[in-house]
């Protein structure tokens, strides 16, 4: 398969990190959650506060991934009038400000299929999108959008869970690019966590299958838990907990309260400082 | 029809896909487990003892076979074509539901899993789930949205009777898809000892087509009966549509047989003219959802869109990947019926056969209603009489305007 050149960003990045000796601080957050407008805001801080990599959900009505966390963020975006077209443009608006920071989009087929794979690839490309995952396409849907993306230039990142054997491994690696993300628990987005000797065994189990970066998600839930896990892998995502704050600042009626953003900001550095501190946890 | 395709029966090849429907479209999390329920039911299948334990199961428990019966005086009321229903109303448990439960728990002892999960669908399926779950000594958690748990109270108390734990989902629209979701966030949870049943032919592959083949005993019993009845096979099969499973069973053995004329009946709500109904091939488009791709009701930016049936079994934005193949194909014609026309038919068939039909198979026969008076005396229709009415009464009752 001829592969287009990538932007090369999540490379760059991941390099730098090692330089630095550190792991890494993946934030998410879905894009239009609470509005268009607060979340250009908190998406455009996100470097500035910490965020090595961002990570944006793209709303989908039946997010069968995810807990309700993030059900609800998908919820509250789709009401404010988000689309998939949207997404791009707030991609777009943040490349204005931030050529280096990698920008990866996260949800699901359907609005993408909708919207038409090449098409979406073209646009995503333009707008300064660094990498897909796509959450119900395992390896067997490859041709899908997996493969279209790798020869579009477009980073394929995809989950490997605790149910994904060393048979199997191979195979969902195959054409994985970009970083691979360990999902740390079986489970849904934002429920349980995983101990932090089962993520190093994990770690160790992928290190030993592929070069490429790791990140761990599902279930990193606290500043602490995020160095822990920054500690062993190539970067800690967070989602959920992040999600939390933007909860946390919403008015009585559902309407963003002033300073959400910065309060979101806020934590990202807590995080931020616990990742960059680089100590494991005894 | 066009004789191009050799055989309709055909699919799915071996990844599942009916043409471009169908696929294994979930997370990584449950996609070893998809495969393992692949080659459990692959060797399942070709297994005399599995088919033995099932056709027991079939026979003393379900009542199998369910009866060919003609129906004398729709017959003569509509005045045309000789009306058979294949009275799958009388199995345990008042639904076709009963036999993929039967099948899909077998199946999972088989396999050694120890909790079996659900979306409740109409209500019948809940029930059927929690009933054989009773009779196999399995814990059974069944999912059900809060919008459904009043409209299907009878069947909620059923369930608890049957000691299935019953969850209410309160989450996105709080329907039926939403169950749905929430009953695969819990299967992602609890992948190693849980088997998740589907209550029709949707669902990852190998989901659809395994749910057919434990379905196709409507359709095998109907083609030896009416063989039996009349000396020759059917000329139309007439078959509700939710998600597609009664149809399925009932068209699948004749598929190959182009004499036959093939009607799918789907819920069109307040009209296909409004954005009440639940008619994904004639009012939506190809999309991917709950491991499939297949027609769905979705908006612009492909967003998936509330169903709406007076009949809680049809209200599903979506159908089984088979069913958007047999139409693009054009093997098998679909067509709906409005909540308005499946009361008549509800009451209509009350008072000429006494059956209370239930409103899903009611659209089968709204249908029936208007073709039959321009069929020949001689046409030979078969329609599935998928489930009894008794869960609906209040429904149509307050449909009616009548206080119980
Ligand atoms: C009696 C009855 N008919 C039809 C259906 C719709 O399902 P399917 O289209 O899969 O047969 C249901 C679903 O619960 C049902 O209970």
């Amino acid at each position: 398969m001829s592969a287009a050149q990538d932007s090369g960003r999540i490379r760059r990045r991941f390099e730098a990190l090692k330089e630095e000796g550190r792991g890494g601080l993946v934030t998410f957050v879905t894009a239009g959650d609470p509005d268009y407008e607060t979340s250009r805001e908190i998406v455009l801080g996100l470097p500035a506060a910490g965020a090595d990599v961002i990570e944006l959900g793209m709303p989908f009505s039946d997010p069968m991934a995810d807990g309700p966390v993030v059900q609800a963020a998908s919820q509250r975006a789709l009401r404010a009038g988000m689309k998939l077209a949207k997404c791009l443009e707030l991609v777009r608006e943040f490349r204005a400000h931030d050529d280096d920071t990698p920008i990866v989009l996260m949800g699901y087929y359907n609005p993408i299929y909708n919207y038409g794979v090449d098409r979406f690839l073209a646009d995503a490309l333009a707008a300064g999108v660094d990498g897909l995952i796509v959450v119900d396409l395992p390896p067997e849907e490859d041709e899908e959008l997996c493969l279209p993306s790798l020869k579009a230039g477009m980073n394929f990142i995809r989950l490997a869970t605790p149910t994904t054997d060393d048979v199997r491994l191979p195979v969902v690696l195959s054409n994985t690019s970009g970083f691979v993300y360990y999902v740390s628990v079986m489970g849904i987005t934002g429920t349980k966590s995983a101990t932090e000797d089962a993520v190093r065994a994990a770690v160790e189990r992928l290190r030993r299958h592929t070069d490429l970066p790791i990140g761990v998600g599902f279930g990193i839930k606290t500043p602490d838990a995020a160095r822990a896990v920054a500690a062993v892998a190539d970067a800690a995502v967070v989602g959920s907990a992040i999600v939390d704050r933007i909860v946390a600042g919403l008015d009585a009626d559902g309407a963003p309260a002033p300073g959400l953003a910065g309060k979101v900001h806020d934590y990202v550095r807590e995080l931020a400082a616990e990742v960059r501190s680089r100590e494991e946890s005894v | 029809m066009t004789d191009q395709i050799n055989t309709y029966r055909a699919g799915p090849d071996e990844r599942g896909h009916f043409g471009i429907f169908g696929g294994r479209f979930v997370a990584e999390t449950l996609m070893p487990l998809i495969l393992e329920v692949e080659k459990a039911w692959d060797a399942a299948r070709d297994d005399p003892s599995f088919e033995e334990e099932l056709q027991y199961y079939f026979k003393h428990y379900v009542g199998r076979p369910s009866p060919l019966y003609f129906a004398k005086r729709l017959t003569e009321h509509f005045g045309g074509a000789k009306i058979y229903f294949k009275r799958d109303e009388l199995n345990h448990t008042g639904a076709h539901k009963i036999n993929i439960c039967i099948g899909q728990i077998l199946l999972a002892r088989r396999m050694g899993k120890t909790r079996i999960i659900a979306e409740s669908w109409a209500g019948l399926l809940g029930v059927a789930t929690a009933t054989v779950c009773a009779l196999l000594d399995l814990p059974c958690t069944i999912y059900l949205g809060s919008k459904d748990i009043e409209r299907q109270a009878p069947n909620v108390f059923r369930m608890k009777l049957l000691g299935a734990e019953v969850k209410p989902v309160a989450s996105g629209s709080n329907s039926l898809k939403d169950a749905m979701n929430e009953a695969l966030r819990d299967w992602v949870a609890n992948v190693e000892n849980t088997f998740y049943i589907i209550g029709t032919v949707a669902g990852p592959h190998p989901y659809p087509a395994m749910v057919r083949d434990f379905q196709s005993v409507i359709g095998r019993e109907a083609r030896e009966q009416m063989i039996a009845a009349e000396g020759r096979i059917p000329d139309s099969l007439v078959a509700c549509i939710g998600g597609g499973s009664n149809a399925m069973g009932l068209f699948h053995p004749f598929l190959d047989d182009p004499e036959v004329k093939i009607w799918g009946v789907e819920a069109a709500g307040l009209g296909l003219d409004t954005d009440k109904h639940a008619a994904s091939l004639t009012g939506g488009r190809p999309g991917v959802l709950h491991g499939n791709r297949t027609y769905l009701l979705q908006d612009d930016d492909g967003q998936i869109l509330e169903a709406h049936s007076i009949s809680a079994g049809l209200d599903y934005p979506g159908i089984g990947p088979e069913h958007a193949w047999l139409f693009e194909s054009g093997r098998v014609e679909y067509v709906s019926a409005t909540d308005q026309e499946a009361l008549e038919a509800f009451q209509l068939c009350s008072r000429l056969e006494g059956i209370i039909p239930a409103l899903e198979p009611s659209h089968a026969l709204a249908h029936v209603a208007r073709i039959a008076g321009d069929l020949p005396q001689d046409h030979l229709l078969c329609m599935n009489m998928c489930g009894r009415g008794d869960k609906d009464i209040f429904t149509v009752a307050e449909a009616l305007g009548v206080g119980l």
